[in-house]
């Protein structure tokens, strides 16, 4: 008798903590929800604290005076000039720079791990890649400031110690890794049904992979490319450290420039104090920054996924 | 009548194949170069390091004398900043994984966190570095402090940890959970008993690579206003800090002044480049261990 009894305890103590248990099973989901929508609250908190202070900083200086003139003097005490130009010539001047290493040296490690190598070769180089990938980007201003600049004023002489090539090679050199490894994995996405179609007729690999398999894998390769141009205008060490604070219009390389990043740095840890209209150009200058990325990376989406040949 | 004149053929032939063949090689020194950019780099710290990375260097505080410099300071507040941007990303990170592959309904809400958390993860740090001195350093007042920092690195590198532990859920058989169900456990039971352990080490991988990026980003410390001075060795979540990039920073500007503090940036990259050496090794021995095949 006394085993029944404890089976009935045992169907009691069951319901008691079935109780317990439905209220969890309710509540969990809501716990996990809202964890999730942190990631919601930073995007509108980035939003807001960028448009809140733009709007602020649009109120002082008009909107043609900071899209429409050339002079840019924040924390001049007499008439300060608030012209995002410079900053923008700064930012793409060295991000073409940063693309015109990464793109075909990019493109060529990817033809050759996914075209060339033999897999031992792909295992052994892959890592060093990732590794670079993997370097801070403060190693990487280091490396601009202390050895290229040094390197290349040897080469050219009117290089000032402070420019945009250096910092725009390195940012290069920072970039491969991405436009290698996103491209390679487009053309390993490539059926090889087509590569041995080709081959049959006679072409030779380097026809192959020019005529099949980057035509193949394009939307994947260009989307690799507009990545790269997003992570170069949102890079900052490297600039601040190695491309100086020039704010002059100039599309002289062997000269100082300013890009948007290093001036959000320069006015973040300069003097501008809270309040000041130097101060809210930094909101607007990171707003304009933000827009830029952001479209970049919708644009990358969107080439690969409208673009897409599927086979 | 001849339709094939081998001649034609065999001249076209040969240059075809040679420019495949130089081609080739071009592809290879191409893919080399990273590889020598990657020696040249380590060189040059390697050799800017040498007489300067000692147990003093370890040990002093910082000091305006370059032989007395250490980095105490610096490798503290990095080891703080850790201490919060481990718990609070995985926390944040596993939950969202978690709702997203286990309990949101694939519709507008999933599509829109998910699309959300993709387009976080290309906004640049320098930005999550103005959220942070906005929301965490001004309106909620921590002031430079170790919280203030850390809470910004968490959020930047959210989306790694959200997707390393979405892969990780994703890839835990289906029959397992059925066979939880079976036996009659609850939804949360099987993830918390089934799903989590299996996802867990492709959730600590991708953790370490989180803490990782987290352990070298410079620009968002750089925009909270993070000084490189002497200050308190931090002891708790509200003290003032300074980090390992923040030294590296300071001192590569400070190079053109004196011609030491090269040296001392070199030897700084050289203790932070071991320990993001260590973690990653962490990382890829968890991956191997602990990948179970199902």
């Amino acid at each position: 008798m006394e085993k029944a009894i404890s089976v009935k305890a045992m169907i009691e103590e069951k319901k008691s903590k079935a109780g317990i248990r439905r209220i969890t099973e309710k509540v969990i989901p809501f716990i996990l929800f809202l964890l999730a929508f942190v990631s919601v609250l930073t995007t509108a908190g980035i939003i807001s604290t960028l448009v809140y202070e733009t709007v602020l900083f649009f109120r002082e200086v008009s909107f043609t005076e900071f899209f429409g003139t050339t002079e840019l003097k924040p924390l001049s005490p007499v008439e300060p000039k608030f012209s995002i130009l410079p900053l923008l010539t700064g930012t793409i001047m060295i991000s073409l720079v940063a693309m015109a290493v990464a793109v075909p040296v990019g493109l060529a490690t990817a033809v050759f791990l996914s075209e060339y190598a033999s897999d031992s070769t792909r295992k052994m180089l892959k890592p060093v890649l990732e590794v670079l990938a993997g370097i801070p980007t403060i190693v990487y201003g280091f490396f601009a400031f202390t050895f290229v600049t040094p390197v290349l004023r040897e080469l050219i002489p009117g290089l000032q110690a402070t420019n945009a090539l250096s910092p725009g090679i390195v940012m290069g050199i920072m970039i491969i890794p991405m436009v290698a490894s996103l491209s390679e994995d487009a053309m390993n996405s490539v059926p090889n049904v087509m590569r041995e179609g080709a081959l049959a007729l006679g072409s030779t690999k380097l026809e192959v992979t020019l005529r099949v398999v980057i035509p193949a894998a394009i939307s994947g390769i260009i989307a690799s490319f507009v990545l790269g141009v997003s992570r170069a205008i949102g890079e900052t060490m490297i600039v601040t450290i190695a491309s100086g604070s020039s704010k002059n219009l100039t599309f002289d390389l062997t000269q100082s420039m300013q890009t948007m990043t290093a001036y959000i740095v320069e006015v973040t840890s300069g003097d501008a104090a809270s309040g000041t209209t130097a101060y809210y150009s930094l909101y607007a200058v990171a707003f304009t920054l933000f827009i830029f990325t952001l479209l970049m990376n919708l644009l990358a989406r969107y080439i690969s996924r409208r673009y897409r040949e599927v086979y | 009548m001849k339709y094939i004149d081998l001649d034609t053929v065999n001249k076209r032939m040969t240059t075809r194949i040679l420019i495949n063949k130089l081609v080739k090689y071009l592809f290879l020194a191409a893919t080399l170069f990273g590889l020598i950019v990657l020696a040249v780099l380590l060189y040059r710290v390697f050799a800017d390091t040498i007489g300067w990375l000692n147990l003093d260097f370890l040990t002093n505080r910082l000091s305006t004398i370059p032989e007395n410099a250490g980095i105490k300071g610096a490798i503290t507040g990095t080891l703080w900043l850790m201490l919060i941007v481990g718990p609070v990303t995985m926390i944040l990170g596993v939950g969202t994984a978690v709702y997203l592959e286990e309990y949101a309904k694939r519709g507008r809400l999933h599509s829109f966190i998910q699309t959300n958390i993709n387009n976080l993860a290309g906004v640049p740090s320098i930005v999550f570095g103005l959220l942070g001195l906005t929301v965490f350093v001004r309106v909620l007042g921590f002031g430079t402090s170790v919280i203030a920092g850390g809470l910004t690195m968490s959020l930047l590198v959210l989306p790694i940890v959200v997707v390393a532990a979405q892969e990780a859920i994703r890839s835990v058989p289906g029959f397992l959970r059925e066979a939880s169900f079976g036996m009659g456990a609850t939804k949360w039971q099987t993830i918390k008993n089934i799903v989590l352990p299996a996802a867990l080490p492709g959730i600590l991988t991708g953790t370490i690579l989180a803490l990782s990026r987290a352990i070298g980003e410079t620009a968002p410390l750089v925009a909270l206003g993070i000084p490189a001075l002497l200050i308190p060795i931090p002891s708790g979540i509200f003290d003032n800090f300074t980090a390992l990039p923040m030294q590296i920073y300071y001192w590569t500007l400070d190079s053109v002044l004196v011609d030491e503090y090269a040296n001392l940036a070199a030897a700084t990259i050289l203790v932070l480049l071991i320990i993001l050496f260590l973690m990653n090794s962490v990382a890829i021995i968890l991956r191997n261990k602990f990948q179970k095949r199902y």
